[in-house]
């Protein structure tokens, strides 16, 4: 089966503050590859600044990559413009992070749900108007809720308005980028379901960025763990949870928090912060803060390389950009 | 009630002190003038006989809390009073000059607004060229004064070219092709400081809108570009715009003093300009009365507008 997203060697770098004619450059990313299958839900985690934001937008097409490719469908999305964009644009949908600010706060939410039925001509007026009311019922807001504006609803409310107008155009995938962490945690965990429903029922594919690693192993079928502009590590979602193999995703997932007052604390935490994207380390991102660092880490770039043996789905390879820890090959 | 309702009658309720407080200022300042409208009237030959006499006819010798309650009380029931000099009821003269200034003025707002708002969103959108054109329009126009445009227009137009006629009027319902050459140069003289603001408006107001996230929601969306600058951003943006508009039509009315004086043209400001050298009274409290209360009612349609595409300012007065 063919993949519905195809990412391969995405490299995005802005002008760094400041001016001069030697300006640096930050670097967003450098050299990413991803796929997604059609109707599954691959999860991009990572800390804030490791790229996976400029990812999610390199796929909406707001930001043109210096150099590689994003293919959706069969089609290079990278340098396309107005109406051939667009026709992409209507099979990849974008929920973000804040929902009051990605509505219209002059519209009332029924309107923002019909722009984009308006907006590519669907049916008739009358099956627009029928099709909203279905669309909230599907995301379960009653039909009440289209007449009101973005500020008289609740955090969750707006969220769920902002996947009902995702879903409108009918897209095949739909890109969210951090969707729920504006919300209660409460909350989240309504948004999160209503998405796997979403999933499981229309077959919308997603790409899900968040910095919260249990709210990736709820929704994903796959993950991919972002580190400087890097994946370090993806895998199907229960191979790379039962058995994390980076040194980073480790780490990460030692610091998830465990409800058990009495556990002892295992691991080492991690030292140091996240190292600046204008001067990225050499070599491998990560060396400077790896607990496992051998000396050839800061000369050579590790590729992700896929582990046969850490396969026990048999979906997705499980791969890892780590040299060390990986097994010797045969 | 309906919240809607509810705002508008307050908003109205508050026109009635305003009203009040204007009428003593207008009542007030012009007396304040040095200079005697009786000896305006009757010349420097005049006895003190004839003089204390006129000033009897006129009421001039009363208290001027007597003269102001005397004049409320006649407006109130419609009668401006009567003019010094020509003796003829001003209700008539009013209703006469109105109908002139308010041509000259919502003409030039709506060329203004027509010209402006598309100008002032291309500046916010458009290439560097649009930015550059439109920008020296706006210091252009909020530099020059407008009766140096208007007499530049005249000698231009009027003049060396012969296009139009350099002043006069006739009703529109007499000769409406007429009416509406005339009104050509003293529509364009007070126009172009009024686009000036509001492009510089419009673009301010633009710009805060485009750097929004919904904007770029939108844009990642699929929305076409044409939608998101005049549906989304600019119904955004429409709040300063209409505010603005609303404060320059004050403006506006102000100008139109300049502008009838400059094209002789019948209207109320310049029957105010006429009324005040002769010291008239009756003539210079009606006019400025008729062009405040003009203004405090295009305040109000434009809050009620404002009320109208912006919810929560109307919203404001439910909790």
């Amino acid at each position: 089966m063919t993949a519905l997203l195809d990412v391969r060697g995405l490299v995005v770098t802005f002008p760094a503050p400041g001016s001069g004619l030697r300006r640096k450059r930050v670097h967003a990313l450098s050299g990413v590859d991803l796929s997604l299958r059609r109707g599954h839900t691959h999860g991009l985690v990572g800390e804030s600044g490791s790229g996976k934001s400029t990812l999610a937008r390199c796929v909406l097409g707001l930001q043109r990559p210096d150099d590689g490719s994003v293919v959706f469908d069969g089609t290079e999305i990278v340098g396309l413009r107005g109406s051939a964009l667009r026709d992409i644009r209507r099979r990849i949908q974008p929920v973000f992070q804040d929902p009051l600010g990605s509505l219209d706060p002059r519209w009332t939410v029924g309107r923002s749900v019909r722009e984009s039925l308006d907006a590519f001509g669907v049916g008739s007026p009358l099956d627009r108007e029928r099709r909203v009311r279905e669309l909230l019922d599907l995301v379960g807001l009653s039909p009440d809720h289209a007449d009101r504006h973005p500020v008289q609803l609740s955090g969750g409310q707006r969220q769920r308005v902002g996947i009902a107008a995702a879903l409108a155009s009918g897209p095949d995938l739909i890109v969210a980028d951090e969707p729920v962490s504006a919300l209660d945690v409460s909350v989240q965990a309504q948004i999160l379901n209503l998405m796997a429903r979403l999933q499981r029922d229309l077959g919308v594919a997603f790409l899900f960025v968040s910095h919260d690693l249990s709210v990736v192993e709820h929704v994903s079928n796959e993950v991919s763990v972002m580190y400087l502009g890097k994946i370090v590590e993806t895998a199907d979602r229960a191979d790379l949870f039962a058995g994390p193999v980076h040194p980073y995703t480790r780490a990460l997932l030692d610091a998830v928090p465990v409800p058990e007052p009495d556990a002892r604390l295992v691991h080492v935490p991690l030292s140091g912060d996240i190292p600046s994207p204008i001067d990225p380390p050499s070599g491998c991102r990560f060396h400077p803060r790896c607990p496992r660092r051998v000396d050839s880490c800061s000369r050579e770039l590790p590729a992700l390389t896929p582990v046969e043996a850490l396969n026990s789905t048999g979906h997705t390879p499980h791969r890892v950009a780590c040299p060390v820890v990986l097994p010797a090959r045969p | 009630m309906n919240p809607r309702l509810l705002f508008v009658l307050r908003r109205l309720g508050l026109t009635i002190p305003v009203l009040f407080v204007m009428s003593v200022v207008i009542f007030l300042i012009i007396r304040l003038v040095p200079g005697d409208p009786v000896r305006t009237m009757l010349g420097f030959r005049a006895t003190p006989q004839s003089i204390a006499q006129v000033r009897a006819q006129l009421h001039l010798d009363d208290p001027l809390w007597m003269q102001y309650r005397d004049w409320v009380a006649g407006v109130l029931h419609g009668d401006f009073g009567q003019d010094f000099v020509s003796k003829a009821p001003l209700s008539e003269l009013l209703a006469q000059r109105i109908p002139v200034t308010l041509e000259i003025t919502l003409l030039s707002m709506l060329l203004a607004v027509a010209v402006g708002v598309p100008l002032g969103v291309r500046a916010a959108v458009g290439g560097r060229w649009a930015r550059r054109l439109t920008e020296g329009f706006v210091v252009f126009g909020i530099s020059v004064p407008d009766f140096w445009l208007g007499i530049m227009l005249v000698l231009l137009c009027a003049g060396t070219m012969m296009w139009l006629p350099p002043s006069g009027y006739v009703p529109f319902l007499e000769d409406p092709g007429g009416n509406l050459t005339y009104m050509i140069l003293p529509v364009l003289t007070l126009a172009v400081a009024e686009a000036a603001y509001i492009i510089r408006t419009t673009r301010g107001a633009m710009l805060g809108v485009i750097g929004r996230p919904f904007i770029v929601y939108l844009r990642a969306k699929g929305t076409k570009e044409r939608s998101i600058v005049y549906r989304h951003a600019l119904r955004n943006a429409a709040t300063p715009i209409a505010t603005v508009i609303g404060i320059q039509f004050g403006v506006l009315l102000g100008g139109a003093i300049v502008v009838e004086t400059l094209f002789a043209l019948p209207g109320v400001g310049r029957l105010i300009v006429t009324a005040i050298n002769q010291r008239n009274y009756p003539v210079v409290q009606a006019g400025l009365l008729v062009v405040a209360t003009l203004f405090i009612l295009v305040s109000l349609i434009t809050d009620l507008v404002v009320g109208f595409i912006d919810p929560q300012v109307s919203d404001r007065g439910k909790s």
